[in-house]
C-alpha cells in the first residue's frame, strides 16, 4: 500500500514538473520591415503561436502569414498574393533549440541572453537561422524577444525589377512573446 | 504508437500473473511508461500541443487585379480608407488608317476618384470628356466569397450609378428642354466567383435608364448582361475580357454589344490596363447604350486605364 502511494505521488510530481517546463503563447508579436528610403514596408502579426520546453530547450513558432497587418491594404494583398503566396504556403514556422537553456532561472527575476539555432520554413523553403534571444523573468512571468535578419532571395521570394529600389532585399524581423505555462493534461 | 502497443502487451502478460500485490505496482508502472513514452512521442512537435483552431472563415481576395474588369465594375473592391485615382483613356479607331495614325490622333478620357468607405462599400465619381459627362456610383458587397467555416462559393455586389450630361446644349432637337433630360441611371448586380488562383468569372445583369432618347422608338430602359473574366498569366500579368450583351437593342441607334479584351499589369501601387475595345464610352450608360463600333469592321480603339491607389486611413486602424 505504501509503495503504491509512493508511486502515485511520484507520478503526480513528475506530471507537475513536466507541465511547468512547457510554456506557450497564442499572441506572439512578429514584426518585420523591408523598408527602403522610397517606401515604408512593414507589418505586424499579433497572433503567432509559440511553444517552448525549458526541460530540453526546444522552441517552436507558427506564424500565419495572412495575419500580418500592413498600413496599406493593397500592400497587404500584394504581400500575400505575390510575395509569400500565402494561399500555397499559409504558415511560416521555426523549430529550434535554445542553447544553454539551463541558464534560464524561472525562479529569479532577470534577463537571460541565450543563443537560439534552428530551421525556419517560409514560402516552402527551409533554412537554418541563428540568433540571440533574450528571455526575461519578471514576477514569475516568462517572456522572450529576438531580432534577426533574413534574405528574401533565400526563401525564393522574388522582388520584381520594377520595385527593386522600393523593397529591401534583407528583411529585419523582431519577435516578442509573453509566455504562459502550458497545461498539457 | 509502438510504445503504447508494447505497454499494452506487457499489461496483458503481467495481469495474467496471480500475485495481486505485485500486479498493482506493475500496472502502475506500465501506466507511467505509457504516459512518458506517449508524451515524448508527441513532444517532437511542440506546436501540436496547442490544439489547432478550426479553420476560420477567410474571404477570397484578388479575384481581379482592379475594381474594373476593363470598362465595367469587377467583383473586386477597394480596401477601407483607400482612394483610387483612375485615368481611363481611349484612342480613336484603328480603321481610321494611317491618316489618323490608326486612331492615335484622337483621344477621349475619363478621370475618376473612387474611395473605399468600408471594406464593403465604395463610392466613386468621374468625368468623361465625351459629352462632358459626370458620373457617380455606389458599390456594395452583399455577399463575399469565402473559404473555411460557413463558406460561400461566390460574391454578389450591387452597383447603383447616375450619369449627367454636362454639354452646354445637350441636344438641339429636344423640345421642350428639361434639365432632367441630362440624367441617366444604371443598376447592376455582379455575381462572381474566383474559381482558382488563375481564373475568375463574373456575370453582371444590368439595367440602364435614360431620361431622354432621340426617337420615339428608342427604349428608355435598356437591359444588358455582362460577362467578365480574368486569366492570370503570372503573378503580375493577367488577361481580361469584358463583354456586355444588350438585350433590347434600338434599331435607330445602331447598338452594338460592347466587347473589350485587355491585359492587366500590376506594379506596386499601380495597375495598368491596356485594351482593345469597340466602346468609346467609359461609364455604364455610355458603353452599354452608345457603343456603335463593330469589331468585324475594325471599329476598335486602343486604350489604357491607369489606377493609382493612395492610403488615406491606416488599414490597421480602419479594421472593423
Amino acid at each position: 500500500m505504501k509503495k503504491n502511494l509512493l508511486i502515485l505521488l511520484s507520478i503526480t510530481f513528475s506530471l507537475v514538473a513536466s507541465a511547468q517546463s512547457k510554456y506557450f503563447t497564442r499572441n506572439g508579436r512578429v514584426f518585420f520591415t523591408a523598408s527602403s528610403p522610397l517606401e515604408k514596408i512593414e507589418a505586424i502579426n499579433d497572433k503567432s503561436t509559440s511553444v517552448i520546453d525549458l526541460s530540453n530547450g526546444q522552441i517552436e513558432f507558427g506564424v500565419l502569414l495572412k495575419a500580418f497587418l500592413f498600413e496599406r491594404s493593397l500592400m497587404q494583398e500584394h504581400f500575400n498574393e505575390n510575395y509569400v503566396e500565402s494561399d500555397k504556403f499559409p504558415k511560416a514556422t521555426f523549430k529550434g533549440t535554445i542553447a544553454d537553456v539551463a541558464s534560464i532561472d524561472r525562479t529569479k527575476d532577470g534577463t537571460y541572453p541565450v543563443k537560439v539555432t534552428g530551421k525556419m520554413t517560409l514560402h516552402g523553403v527551409t533554412k537554418d537561422v541563428e540568433t540571440t534571444a533574450t528571455f526575461t523573468v519578471k514576477n514569475g512571468a516568462l517572456s522572450a524577444t529576438t531580432d534577426f535578419k533574413i534574405e528574401a532571395a533565400d526563401y525564393n521570394i522574388e522582388i520584381p525589377g520594377l520595385v527593386k529600389d522600393k523593397v529591401a532585399k534583407t528583411i529585419s524581423i523582431n519577435v516578442q512573446s509573453i509566455y504562459e505555462p502550458l497545461k498539457t493534461s | 504508437m509502438f510504445n503504447q502497443f508494447m505497454s499494452h502487451s506487457r499489461l496483458h502478460k503481467i495481469t495474467g500473473q496471480e500475485n495481486s500485490g505485485k500486479k498493482n505496482i506493475h500496472v502502475w508502472l506500465c501506466l507511467v511508461l505509457m504516459f512518458v513514452f506517449g508524451r515524448t512521442g508527441k513532444s517532437q512537435d511542440l506546436l501540436d500541443l496547442l490544439e489547432n483552431e478550426a479553420p476560420k472563415k477567410e474571404f477570397v481576395k484578388n479575384a481581379f487585379k482592379s475594381t474594373r474588369v476593363i470598362n465595367g465594375h469587377s467583383m473586386e473592391m477597394l480596401g477601407a480608407g483607400v482612394l483610387d485615382f483612375r485615368i481611363m483613356h481611349r484612342f480613336g479607331r484603328l480603321n481610321g488608317g494611317a491618316y489618323n495614325l490608326y486612331g492615335l490622333d484622337q483621344a477621349t478620357i475619363r478621370f475618376g476618384f473612387d474611395y473605399g468607405i468600408s471594406k464593403r462599400l465604395t463610392a466613386g465619381i468621374g468625368r468623361s470628356s465625351s459629352k462632358k459627362e459626370l458620373d457617380g456610383f455606389l458599390k456594395y458587397r452583399l455577399i463575399w466569397q469565402s473559404t473555411g467555416e460557413k463558406s460561400i462559393p461566390f460574391s454578389v455586389l450591387l452597383v447603383s450609378g447616375m450619369t449627367m450630361n454636362m454639354l452646354k446644349q445637350p441636344d438641339v432637337s429636344e423640345k421642350p428642354y428639361y434639365y432632367s433630360n441630362r440624367l441617366g441611371y444604371y443598376y447592376q448586380a455582379i455575381i462572381g466567383r474566383k474559381f482558382s488562383e488563375k481564373f475568375s468569372l463574373q456575370l453582371t445583369p444590368t439595367f440602364v435608364h435614360r431620361n431622354y432618347v432621340q426617337m420615339n422608338n428608342d427604349p428608355n430602359d435598356v437591359y444588358a448582361v455582362g460577362l467578365g473574366s480574368r486569366i492570370k498569366l503570372s503573378k503580375r500579368i493577367a488577361l481580361t475580357e469584358d463583354f456586355y450583351y444588350v438585350i433590347n437593342k434600338s434599331a435607330s441607334e445602331n447598338f452594338q454589344n460592347c466587347l473589350s479584351l485587355g491585359i492587366d499589369i500590376e506594379t506596386g501601387g499601380h495597375v495598368f490596363q491596356i485594351q482593345f475595345t469597340n466602346a468609346l464610352g467609359m461609364n455604364e450608360r455610355a458603353f452599354i447604350t452608345e457603343t456603335d463600333g463593330n469589331w468585324g469592321k475594325g471599329d476598335i480603339q486602343l486604350g489604357f486605364n491607369i489606377s493609382r491607389v493612395f492610403t488615406i486611413v491606416d488599414n490597421r486602424k480602419s479594421k472593423q
